[in-house]
């Protein structure tokens, strides 16, 4: 626990990359094997299921502090954060643990969940006790499952690719699904032997940048594939060992939710990976992607789901091909064997074979293994022109936009610049007012930083969306400043404020709802500009906004 | 006229008639009509006694000035040239119109004076801001029994704790000497007045060279004038072009944060040292490499000690958190309340570096070349409306 709140604390003390993978690259040399393997684990952002309920928690804590609760809630509100504001309430630390991480979390954390309340009110007064500030807050912070120290899952790679002398590409696939944080699981991930062996393993994304340039600076049009940019779920469906798995890009175990896809799967060889988006289908086309919501939130999917809403992969990528990892080959080569696969054609994984045979080159393009395994199309010009216009076609066609991939790129880890690029079309926007606002945590604790914005319906302001993102220091500075000089009313956190400032917000499709006063759900909205230039009587209405549906 | 607030509703309000109120809320500060002076006014009146210099205490355009000696000099260097300044040493008492006057060490910064008022054997004290921990840059907290006592509560919260000032000092001094070893420059932040001088007073001035911002020099030198021992510094300002700082120290006011000043210093590792930096939200949002928590205010432990044992029978508290400190005071039994003023409410709270009296000060500090945070109360001191209190002023003497 000692060297691992020192590791927190080193990372928590430094903005750079650099100090913060040499912090981390040192505790890995130094750590035992199960300690490594619980740091990787809150590191990468992963957390228990819950422990305790924080209610309980809280009171507990205040409590010990001595203070009424409602000081709790004032404190919360300077602080921003349950686990710190615990941890600085507490009275004076005068100890400090020696005990390993794995100690505390496997025989001290772990077993909170399930014990009785009088259990758990012993064994964390009994923490506190034992640990000094600084690891209280650190204990708080696992206890809470709110671990978040501002290194994401490629740093921790790139440490643990130093201390192991491991490819980051490798550590990542490791790192990758499901595992349990033991000294086992660490010893397998810095083995030098790199051919691993678990069937279920997906490999790490490959990530666009969004691009905002001229197409000119991408060099020939030639040199580039450009597809649609499909609205569904980025997943990658695995046939190995005669069974399948679906991951999702946020590295979950989906299979059980799309089991027409698994059925379908079959018809893959062993070895087979293919990334894709899985995408709610209906005859020739895609629904829109607040149908495939439905779906993702159940658990056990009914027979009349899967009627109503069918799903399909649409397949981008051959990232495995009999058994062999073909990632680093050209994507224009990974493409082809793509294409013969999903169309039931006969095909090697042997480069020296790929062209196609002559008999085959008559197949029809439509002709397909299954129907639910399609390709994504490519969409053919000759000219960043012809592409430009394609893409103002992509709202009719209900995608995003467009995505460029340069033809000899290989499948890189990650979201990297250069090669692949989303080219997404402009966004939806309107011009709303400022209604609510509430305060924000973390690094925003004590600020006014999320917004509730209204449009116009006859002569009143209706709630249409909700956005935290956009604006700069300075301008959350002085929409708080303002939201403290104009509150009209408090409902506990939230504070209802004049309706003054307008702001001109963007998102990504809009949908009937009946789930909100306005009628309608707005997906992904984002502030993009203070339109100081507005009276808030010039804002957009209700109407103009429901035109778009 | 504002009046006081309105005492909490779970106290009785029928035991505090008979006793008059030797200090009430105005629009230009707070006033004691018995001896017809203000105390820290932010409008310009004939008379103010100043409880420290800070530009949120001591603002310029009053006609006469009343402020403790051992702060003459620095004071007179925040006010417009020329001005009126009288002092007396703490605990000389005087007699102003019906009442005692007497400045009392608050121990906040050089010169800074709690205000004692007795009328017919009634007390009350004005802390201004104060700190009780001793340092060696001003006199120490002095405890001054009363009846009433209207105080700060920049701090008041229960999160708010400070470690004794030598483990700071000593987390300071091996920060500054871990990144000499690294070949980098400290470049320490804090407000120019108070705790930058605190801070040279305390690091180990043999680590290295100590370099200063202008404001902070400029301070520096008027504490060093008023016999307060400080170590060697070199203003960056008149430092030869060239100048290698890798390894040494750097104080500045957090206003020189990411300017174009600091520029030249190479590798920095840089710090904010205060209060707010006992919270990690605020730290990262300064987007500095360390936070030292070192704070001129007293914490959440010593208001309440001070509150307690000046016997007070009644505290108002001005600003900070000041409505949490009135309800946790009313609830443990000790009758209070606060002035509504304009510095009220969530002020603090809503840029806490920025708004409280421990930063308004940086805003004053011309070198830095932003003002910002202050601006909005120099536009309350209109030259016209200034004329027109100095005139009316004019005819009444010296402080007293």
């Amino acid at each position: 626990m000692k060297a691992f709140t020192d590791l927190y604390t080193a990372l928590d003390e430094t903005t750079k990359t650099n100090e913060k993978i040499a912090a981390m690259k040192s505790y890995f040399e130094s750590a035992s094997p199960e300690d490594s393997a619980w740091a990787i684990y809150f590191l990468t952002g992963r957390k228990p299921k819950q422990l305790m309920q924080i209610p309980k928690l809280v009171a507990l804590a205040v409590a010990a502090a001595g203070v009424p609760g409602w000081m709790f809630a004032e404190s919360y509100d300077a602080v921003g954060d349950t686990a710190e504001t615990i941890a600085l309430l507490l009275p004076d630390s005068t100890k400090t643990s020696e005990l390993p991480l794995s100690d505390w979390v496997e025989n001290r954390l772990l077993p909170l969940r399930g014990a009785t309340e009088q259990e758990q009110i012993d064994s964390v007064l009994e923490a506190w006790q034992e640990l000094n500030d600084q690891q209280r807050f650190i204990w708080n912070k696992l206890l809470t499952g709110a671990f978040r120290v501002g290194v994401s899952q490629q740093l921790v790679i790139r440490a643990l690719s130093l201390v192991s002398k491991i490819e980051p590409a490798v550590v990542a696939h490791r790192l990758m699904g499901t595992w349990e944080p033991t000294a086992e699981f660490y010893q397998h991930l810095m083995e030098p032997d790199t051919k691993d062996t678990d069937i279920s393993r997906p490999y790490p994304f490959y990530l666009a940048y969004p691009f905002e340039n001229d197409l000119p600076v991408l060099g020939e049009v030639s040199e580039w594939q450009a597809e649609w940019k499909w609205d569904g779920i980025r997943s990658q469906l695995i046939r190995r060992g005669g069974q399948s798995f679906i991951w999702s890009r946020g590295e979950e175990l989906i299979s059980d939710r799309f089991p027409e896809l698994i059925e379908e799967s079959v018809l893959l060889p062993d070895g087979t990976v293919i990334d894709g988006e899985i995408l709610p289908w209906k005859e020739a086309n895609v629904l829109p992607f607040s149908q495939l919501q439905l779906r993702i939130g159940r658990k056990n999917v009914s027979k009349k789901m899967m009627e109503d809403v069918p799903v399909i992969i649409m397949a981008y990528d051959l990232l495995e091909f009999g058994g062999v990892d073909i990632r680093d080959r050209a994507l224009v080569e990974r493409r082809e064997l793509l294409e013969r696969l999903l169309r039931g054609l006969s095909c090697s994984s042997d480069p020296a074979q790929l062209t196609i045979a002559e008999s085959d080159k008559a197949a029809p393009f439509c002709q397909r293994l299954s129907e639910r395994l399609r390709i994504s199309p490519k969409v053919e010009v000759d000219s960043w022109e012809a592409l430009s216009e394609s893409r103002n076609h992509s709202r009719s066609l209900n995608v995003e936009g467009l995505m460029l991939k340069r033809l000899s790129s290989p499948y890189k880890v990650g979201r990297q610049r250069g090669d692949w690029w989303k080219w997404k079309v402009n966004p939806f926007t309107m011009d709303a007012v400022l209604i609510y606002a509430q305060r924000g945590s973390g690094k925003r604790a004590s600020l006014y930083t999320d917004y509730t914005f209204g449009l116009w319906d006859n002569g009143k302001l209706v709630p249409v969306a909700k956005a935290y993102s956009g604006l700069t220091d300075e301008e959350i500075r002085q929409v708080d400043l303002f939201v403290r000089q104009n509150t009209l009313e408090k409902f506990g956190p939230v504070r209802t404020v004049k309706p003054e400032l307008v702001f001109e917000l963007a998102f990504e499709g809009i949908a009937k709802s009946t789930r909100h006063k306005s009628g309608i759900a707005v997906r992904f909205p984002r502030m993009l500009r203070w339109r100081t230039d507005k009276p808030a009587n010039e804002a957009d209405t209700l109407e103009t906004v429901q035109a778009l549906l | 006229m504002v009046e006081f607030a309105k005492p909490a509703a779970n106290y009785d309000i029928t035991n505090s008639v008979s006793t008059p109120d030797l200090v009430k809320l105005t629009d230009a500060g707070l006033y004691c009509e018995y001896g017809d002076f203000y105390i820290d006014p932010w409008r310009p009146v004939g008379r103010a006694i100043i409880t420290h210099a800070h530009a949120d205490h001591a603002r310029p355009g009053n006609t006469h000035y009343l402020a403790a000696a051992p702060g003459k000099r620095l004071l007179s260097t925040r006010l417009e040239p020329n001005s009126s300044i009288q002092t007396v040493e703490y605990g000389e008492a005087i007699k102003i119109g019906e009442v005692t006057v007497s400045l009392h060490s608050a121990g906040h910064v050089l010169g800074s004076a709690q205000i004692r008022i007795e009328k017919d054997g009634e007390v009350w004290v004005v802390s201004g801001d104060y700190k009780t921990e001793e340092d060696a840059t001003c006199a120490a907290f002095e405890l001054v029994p009363c009846h009433t006592f209207i105080t700060e509560s920049t701090f008041g919260l229960p999160i708010f704790r400070w470690k004794p000032q030598q483990t700071v000092f000593d987390e300071i001094n091996k920060w500054w000497r871990s990144n000499q070893e690294a070949g980098k420059t400290s470049l320490l932040f804090g407000y120019a007045l108070g705790k930058a001088q605190r801070i040279l007073s305390g690091v180990d001035a043999t680590i290295g060279p100590i370099y200063t911002h202008g404001a902070v020099e400029k301070v520096t030198q008027a504490y060093r004038d008023s016999g307060i021992a400080l170590p060697d510094t070199q203003y960056v300002g008149t430092a030869p072009k060239g100048t290698k700082y890798s390894g040494s120290l750097i104080v500045a006011p957090p206003s020189a944060q990411a300017t174009p000043w600091t520029r030249v210093f190479g590798t920095v590792s840089t710090a904010f040292a205060s209060g707010w930096m006992r919270i990690r939200g605020t730290r990262r949002r300064k987007s500095m490499d360390r936070g030292f928590v070192l704070s001129d205010h007293a914490d959440w432990v010593a208001l309440n000690q001070v509150i307690r044992d000046t016997g007070a029978e009644h505290v108002i508290v001005t600003h900070g958190y000041a409505a949490e400190m009135v309800r946790w005071l009313n609830e443990g039994g000790i009758k209070a309340s606060s002035f509504s003023t304009k510095f009220e409410g969530e002020r603090d709270e809503l840029q806490p570096t920025d708004q409280d009296s421990e930063s308004t000060e940086e805003s004053s500090e011309t070198d830095s070349g932003i003002g910002a945070a202050n601006m909005q109360d120099e536009a309350d001191l209109a030259p016209t409306t200034r004329t027109a209190a100095a005139a009316a002023a004019a005819d009444v003497p010296r402080f007293f």
